[in-house]
């Protein structure tokens, strides 16, 4: 099918996602455990990557930017302004693709081809909206506090750095992290991991909803759903920028 | 009462169904027999609705379904029940989950009322004590019998049975076959059975709907099946040897 093919029938699918649910008492059970599963569940993940990314970003603006004429404050300035602009919703959605993005086309895909999408449309089900909705909701809300987590536990990883290593004085690095400090740069952060968490669930739920055959074929719909929401999360994250600083 | 009409299916340009008319009339059971690949699964899921057909009718008593919206559809599908070839329970839910699950979506009974009716399916399909296990728990028999009680739960006009014994020993099968027949006769259901098992056409099927290749090449009674002289429909029927023999007993019997 060709990229139109496919946009074409992207639309059509969310028009059935976003369409009037069945019962709202069910959906809203259901948004909980995708809370849960996908939201709470990564929070192990996303804090080990992060503590990891803080303290590398730091040792990195430390060791590059060795010179006289360079306040060492600002070592702490940098780390703070790219891991809330970039690592904490950009990298920490590259890698939610590849868990949330591949357990949700695996887990529709499985549905799809056991014909329990088939048996939910029998009941009367819009199987699209039931299965796919929940999921972007639940994303939507919890990626964001991700985020938030990201940043700090990253700034924590900096911070353990100068303890550890006294590349830099940690109280000169807790200064920087205060100057110039600008709310925009969290609310930059926070819209794009809202849209990062629609395109991963949105996406992956395509992939999945679309598998036919057999379990092979739900394999590659989920690494179809992996690298497809990854490449749009950089595309997305090049047109926000471009937006945001205009 | 389900009839067709002249309906025409194709996948990516290649004809799975040619030409099927057919009708199903209530409180028997109607199957739908042929080879594996014949099309069974496609013209189940085509009355169904599950895949929109090319052209050709399929009329629910005298409303025409092919011509309904979503929505309108939608007021059918609360009277249809369906076992599919796998079971196809939902993997994530237990099995009083499973039964119950129509009635959350659609009733808004109290919690008691839903559980006493879930509780009477199960006690329909012999299930007593399986409530809280999940389907990845249950054996094959089992899941067919769950499948039958989330099918039943809503208290359908219309059942249908994608080889319901599929994957089953005979005794099993036998349980299975005999269930659907007593739910039909009970409440007058209108039910057709896609199968390639002749152990159960003989056993419970009262009308035949013979495909082959997607095309309808045979309409009976399960009595007359053994007696015809259609050809590919012989060498379906005679496949197996038990077939033969009940045929010359039977004819030796008669004449
Ligand atoms: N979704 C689909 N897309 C394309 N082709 C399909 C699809 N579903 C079925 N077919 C084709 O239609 C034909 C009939 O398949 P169907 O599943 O109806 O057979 P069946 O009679 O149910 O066989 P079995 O007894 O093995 O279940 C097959 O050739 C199959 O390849
Ligand atoms: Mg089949």
């Amino acid at each position: 099918m060709n990229i139109f093919g496919l946009i074409g029938r992207y639309v059509v699918l969310m028009g059935k996602v976003f369409s009037k649910p069945e019962k709202w008492r069910v959906y809203r059970r259901r948004i909980v455990a995708e809370m849960e599963s996908l939201g709470f569940n990564s929070i192990g993940i996303v804090a080990l990557v992060s503590v990891f990314m803080g303290a590398v970003l730091m040792l990195q603006m430390c060791i590059n930017f060795e010179s006289p004429f360079i306040p060492r404050e600002l070592m702490g300035y940098a780390t703070r302004e790219t891991m809330i602009l970039e690592f904490s919703s950009t990298v920490v959605a590259l890698i939610l693709a590849g868990r949330v993005g591949s357990s949700i086309a695996s887990e529709i895909g499985t549905m799809r081809i056991t014909e329990q999408i088939d048996a939910l449309e029998i009941m009367g089900v819009n199987s699209a909206s039931y299965l796919i909705l929940p999921k972007v909701i639940a994303t939507v809300v919890f990626f964001p506090l991700l985020a938030i987590l990201s940043i700090i536990v990253g700034l924590v990883g900096g911070y353990a750095v100068t303890v550890i290593t006294g590349i830099v004085i940690p109280d000169v690095y807790l200064t920087g992290l205060k100057m110039y400090f600008k709310l925009f740069s969290i609310v930059y952060a926070l819209i794009k991991m809202v849209v990062y968490a629609f395109i991963i669930t949105s996406v992956s739920g395509f992939y999945g909803y679309y598998a036919k055959g057999n379990s092979l074929e739900v394999g590659r719909a989920s690494t179809k759903a992996v690298v497809v929401s990854s490449v749009l999360i950089l595309m997305f994250d090049l047109i926000i920028t471009q937006i945001s600083y205009l | 009462m389900i009839r067709c009409e002249h309906i025409y299916k194709s996948f990516d340009g290649k004809t799975v169904l040619e030409d099927i008319s057919a009708e199903f009339m209530p409180g028997e059971i109607n199957m739908i027999i042929g080879r594996s690949g014949s099309g069974k699964t496609v013209l189940l899921k085509s009355i169904a609705g599950l895949y929109p057909v090319d052209s050709g009718d399929i009329f629910y008593g005298d409303v025409s379904f092919t011509s309904l919206s979503f929505a309108e559809r939608k007021n059918i599908r609360r009277d249809v029940g369906m076992i599919f070839q796998g079971g196809a329970l939902l993997d994530s839910s237990t099995v009083e989950e499973n039964v119950r699950f129509p009635l959350d979506m659609f009733t808004s009974e109290s919690a008691a009322a839903k559980k006493e009716r879930v509780e009477f399916c199960l006690r329909r399909v012999n299930l007593t004590g399986a409530e809280h296990l999940y389907p990845a728990e249950l054996s094959g028999g089992m899941i067919k019998r769950v499948a039958i009680a989330r099918a039943i739960v809503m208290n359908p006009k219309y059942l249908f049975c994608d080889e319901p014994n599929s994957g089953l020993d005979p005794v099993t099968s036998n349980v299975i076959d005999r269930l659907i027949y007593d739910i039909t006769k009970e409440y007058k259901i209108t039910t057709i059975v896609n199968t390639h098992d002749m152990n159960s056409v003989m056993e419970i099927g009262e009308k035949i709907v013979f495909i082959n290749g997607g095309r309808k090449e045979w309409e009976g009674s399960s009595k007359d099946i053994l007696f015809t002289d259609n050809e590919a429909l012989n060498s379906f029927v005679f496949a197996s040897n038990m077939a033969k023999k009940v045929r010359d007993a039977a004819g030796g019997a008669g004449m």
